[in-house]
């Protein structure tokens, strides 16, 4: 079947077989961000935007996605850092897998909800698993981020 | 000091952090053979007949291999990597005709891509012979039915082990006479606990791929903890020179001893040697939750001998290990129940310790941090807080007065000196950091719910005295920059970065100035691998040792640059200065020198081990809401206090504690092992396997209480195992704080909570 859709921002156009997972769509179209981690929508290392909402992309049929814009990591570069900096300043990234997953995750709730209390945050994030941090850094790293961001971003 | 016991970023934060492609199945190349395996469906069965002719002429399938490919009467191997000679018995074939549990593999295939090899897997034909299991290790000892019949089973090392028996180790230690001392002793308590085969959860799933190289070589590209352990192995499993081999690892998205095992490489490998073409081979989650390397189940039986007034003068400990079908680290990790339990209490007159490690038809047990200490410190340090109980003494007094204290001789730590230990500090902290004198044991919240407070200790090792080996190979390059070559394995630790500290210390330049490479079989120093908590405090010296030979040759060159003795300069890190006249050259002119006309190689090696093992300590205390109506607990805070010696990067010890913690956690209320009568894992996937998420912790908080290791790079020693080791006890003892029943067998779930009390109003009428 076609496929049309966004990928970051430059348009796609091209045949699929129906039963093509997202996820795999999009590490074919070198966007190796997008990690599995499990095959049963529980870790949300797969996390991409389909019209700039989270969405679990191992779960989830290419074909859903014709028509709509999809982002990755790979096209939010500027945006992650701004606040990554502030996770690798915990040191809080450890081994790094389910980092994409949580950034965009992270950012997702950013931009819903720019001052979310630590309740609010810990529900958001809850379905995107991390092994090595115990999550307390990562906290610490988004503290500190809205921190700074209500400060105004200056340093 | 400058770069060392500073919170430096890691090397590579940013780079994982934007998602950048570092991981194994990334860099795989597009064009590839997919290799996966077919699994037998039963715990103990022979192949009887397998028929892969239609599988090997379906559209797109390059190779079937089964049983048949492999010489079965040949040399066995084991998967662990370890020291050689290696100490778990040799028991294992690429294939076998005979299949242990349910999910050895079978068959191997491999083709164009995931779907026609999915459908290639399904057209293979097999006729089992099923033979009656072992599925319980308790009667596993001389169970009629034998798990390794055959007669190629061997075992390198003397460590007990008797394939006729069904035990892949066996061992005794004591110092004094136990039962004498028992005798004597005014309380003895006599308990067993039994642990699961947890899995270390990982979130990159086990994964590797191989080609030919230019020289016709086998190149392995694997997500490991142990590249030459790997080269090794495989060479073993086959049957070809080691020198064909190179192992390397990309970034590593999680090991915590999983990948100590070289669970998978051995299946792509045999593929790309064979068809001489490039494959890969990715676990799905269900595979690594169903055929991969977690931590060994035991039962332990302790009995413990104390005064009336506290002084615990006897420990008695049985431990019996399930290494499941294969014997990977069943004979290492048995040890540490003892060792780094007993270890904890410095007053004993006698220590008894007797293991048996036995094979059943279950997943192959491997590596998981703790490695055996988690368990046995989960039954000594229960058994202590129970003591507590009978004694009618607060259990953070009674480890006050029997602890280990620095100084001490060890014996049940292979008799090695205490050289460092801020125990009692660390005690001291946790006390005040929880409010233990405010809370212990327990508050009724009013609300149904009760909140109890519970302590545990911990002590792990830095390394395997004697036998680990760390290597660091440094040099200068244009400009003056460093490389640093290693053979570790940074798996998301930082050791890169640690590494770098130590060697930016030494140097006297920035940590940005030290580039590091590693690790690759063909190009890195060797080193015994990332596990047993060695790198920090083996290769971490290895690394300040070379840096301090490179800073003479630097001083040499340098020297000859200016015409004086190299006696007569001295280095500041940017500048080799005259100290007779003043006259200096800087790194970079040194530098450049070195690449013109010269014969003074800019370039240090140092290999080192030490013969101790000195342990971190720490203690931990939680405090545990439970919800006495229908069991929920949750774990509303845990903090802890860690000597680790110095810590080389304190934010980076920092969350290897809170990640360790958390995942003792975990271990202790939600992750279980369960089998069906039939022997299969019922957690196979993350949604049955439950890891904490964020929503199941309030809040962890680690503080550092540091001694100072002399034998470690500046004072360190290790910290990514003993991280995990309190919360089973320390929890365990808050839920019997809050709601009167001890638990004896993990993980605490609600359903236990519930019929635990229903159990306690029984016998209370």
């Amino acid at each position: 079947m076609q496929l049309t859709l966004h990928l970051n921002g430059i348009p796609i156009c091209e045949e699929i077989a129906p039963d093509t997972l997202l996820l795999d769509f999009l590490r074919a179209h070198g966007c190796k961000s997008v990690k599995r981690g499990c095959e049963t929508s529980n870790c949300g290392l797969c996390t991409v935007f389909l019209d700039g909402r989270p969405i679990l992309s191992c779960s989830f049929l290419a074909a859903r996605a014709d028509g709509h814009a999809v982002t990755t990591l790979e096209g939010l570069q500027e945006e992650a850092k701004e606040f990554t900096a502030f996770i690798a300043d915990q040191g809080a990234e450890q081994c790094g897998f389910c980092n994409p997953g949580f950034v965009m995750n992270a950012l997702a709730l950013f931009r819903e909800n720019s001052d979310p209390d630590e309740t609010e945050i810990k529900e958001y994030l809850a379905g995107n698993l991390c092994r090595c941090s115990g999550y307390e850094g990562q906290l610490r790293g988004i503290k500190n981020f809205l921190e700074w961001k209500k400060r105004g971003g200056a340093s | 000091m400058k770069t060392v016991n500073q919170p430096v970023q890691k090397k590579d934060a940013m780079q994982l952090l934007g998602g950048q492609p570092v991981y194994v199945n990334d860099l795989a190349p597009e064009e590839c053979l997919i290799v996966k395996l077919l699994r037998s469906p039963h715990p103990n069965a022979l192949i009887a007949e397998i028929d892969t002719e239609a599988a090997q002429r379906a559209a797109g399938i390059e190779a079937v291999y089964t049983w048949k490919d492999v010489p079965q009467d040949g040399v066995r191997f084991t998967l662990a990597g370890q020291t050689w000679p290696e100490p778990s018995p040799q028991d294992r074939l690429l294939l076998d005709r005979h299949v242990r549990f349910v999910g050895d593999p079978v068959a191997i295939v491999a083709g164009r891509n995931e779907r026609c090899v999915d459908r290639a897997l399904r057209m293979i034909k097999v006729k089992y012979e099923v033979l009656d299991a072992v599925l319980d290790f308790r009667t596993a000892k001389d169970h009629p039915v034998l798990v390794h019949p055959e007669e190629n089973w061997e075992a390198l090392c003397d460590v007990g082990a008797d394939n006729k028996r069904n035990l892949c180790a066996r061992d005794a230690d004591q110092k004094g006479d136990v039962d004498a001392v028992l005798a004597t002793c005014d309380v003895v308590l006599e308990r067993a606990y039994h642990t699961k085969a947890c899995q270390q959860t990982m979130m990159e799933p086990f994964g590797a791929f191989c080609s030919i190289d230019t020289y016709g070589r086998l190149h392995i590209v694997s997500s490991t903890q142990i590249v030459f352990h790997c080269r090794r192995i495989v060479a073993k499993a086959l049957g070809i020179p080691k020198s064909k081999i190179r192992v390397e690892k990309p970034r590593i998205g999680g090991g915590f001893g999983a990948k100590q095992t070289a669970v998978m490489e051995i299946y792509p490998a045999f593929v790309t040697w064979k068809t001489k073409k490039t494959s890969k081979l990715i676990f799905s989650r269900k595979e690594c939750m169903t055929a991969s390397s977690p931590r060994h189940e035991m039962e332990m039986q302790v009995r413990i001998g104390a005064m009336k007034n506290g002084h615990i003068r006897a420990i008695d400990l049985y431990t019996l290990s399930n290494t499941g079908a294969y014997g990977e680290h069943g004979p290492t990790t048995v040890g540490l129940s003892a060792h780094k339990s007993i270890s904890l209490y410095g007053k004993l007159d006698a220590f008894r310790f007797e293991s048996d490690v036995v094979y059943t038809n279950r997943m192959s047990a491997g590596a998981y941090r703790g490695y055996g200490a988690t368990q046995g410190i989960y039954a000594v340090e229960t058994a202590v807080n129970e003591l507590a109980e009978q004694l009618g003494m607060d259990p953070i007094r009674l480890r006050e007065q029997n602890i280990v204290r620095e100084g001490d001789t060890m014996m049940a730590y292979y008799g090695e000196p205490n050289t460092s230990c801020a125990l009692d500090r660390c005690i001291a902290r946790v006390k005040e950091m929880i409010g233990w004198d405010e809370k212990y044991p327990c508050r009724d919240m009013g609300n149904g719910k009760v909140r109890g407070v519970g302590i545990g200790l911990a002590m792990q090792g830095s390394g395997i005295s004697g036998v680990d080996v760390g290597s660091a190979a440094l040099k200068v390059n244009d400009e003056g920059f460093y490389t640093l070559r290693i053979g570790a394995a940074d798996m998301g630790t930082g050791c890169d970065t640690i590494l770098a500290q130590i060697a930016a210390e030494v140097l006297e330049c920035s940590v940005d100035e030290v580039t590091v490479f590693g690790a690759d079989t063909d190009a890195s120093p060797y080193d015994s691998g990332s596990y047993a908590s060695s790198t920090t405090f083996v290769t971490g010296k290895a690394v300040e040792y070379a840096a301090t030979e490179l800073r003479e040759k630097i001083c040499a060159l340098g020297a000859r640059m200016l015409g004086c003795e190299a006696q007569a300069v001295s280095f500041d890190g940017e500048r080799v200065l005259c100290e007779l006249d003043g006259r200096s050259v800087s790194r970079a002119e040194i530098a450049s020198a070195s690449q013109c006309g010269n014969t003074i190689a800019l370039e240090s090696s140092y290999t080192h081990s030490c013969p101790t093992s000195p342990p971190p300590f720490m203690a931990g205390a939680a405090e545990v809401e439970v919800d006495l109506e229908t069991g929920e607990t949750q774990v509303i805070q845990y903090v802890a206090a860690v000597d680790c010696g110095t810590p080389v990067n304190p934010n980076l010890a920092r969350v290897q504690a809170e990640g360790g913690i958390l995942q003792g956690i975990g271990m202790t209320l939600t992750e279980n092992i369960t089998y069906n009568q039939d022997g299969k894992v019922l957690e196979n996937s993350l949604m049955q396997y439950k890891i904490p998420t964020r929503q199941d912790i309030g809040h962890i908080r680690v503080e550092f209480e540091s001694s100072y290791e002399k034998l470690g790079p500046f004072g360190a020693k290790s910290i990514g195992e003993v991280v995990i080791n309190t919360p089973l006890p320390a929890v365990t003892a808050a839920i019997h704080n809050a709601c009167g029943v001890w638990f004896r067998e993990l993980p605490i779930t609600p359903e236990k909570i519930v019929l635990g009390q229903m159990e306690k109003r029984k016998i209370s009428t």
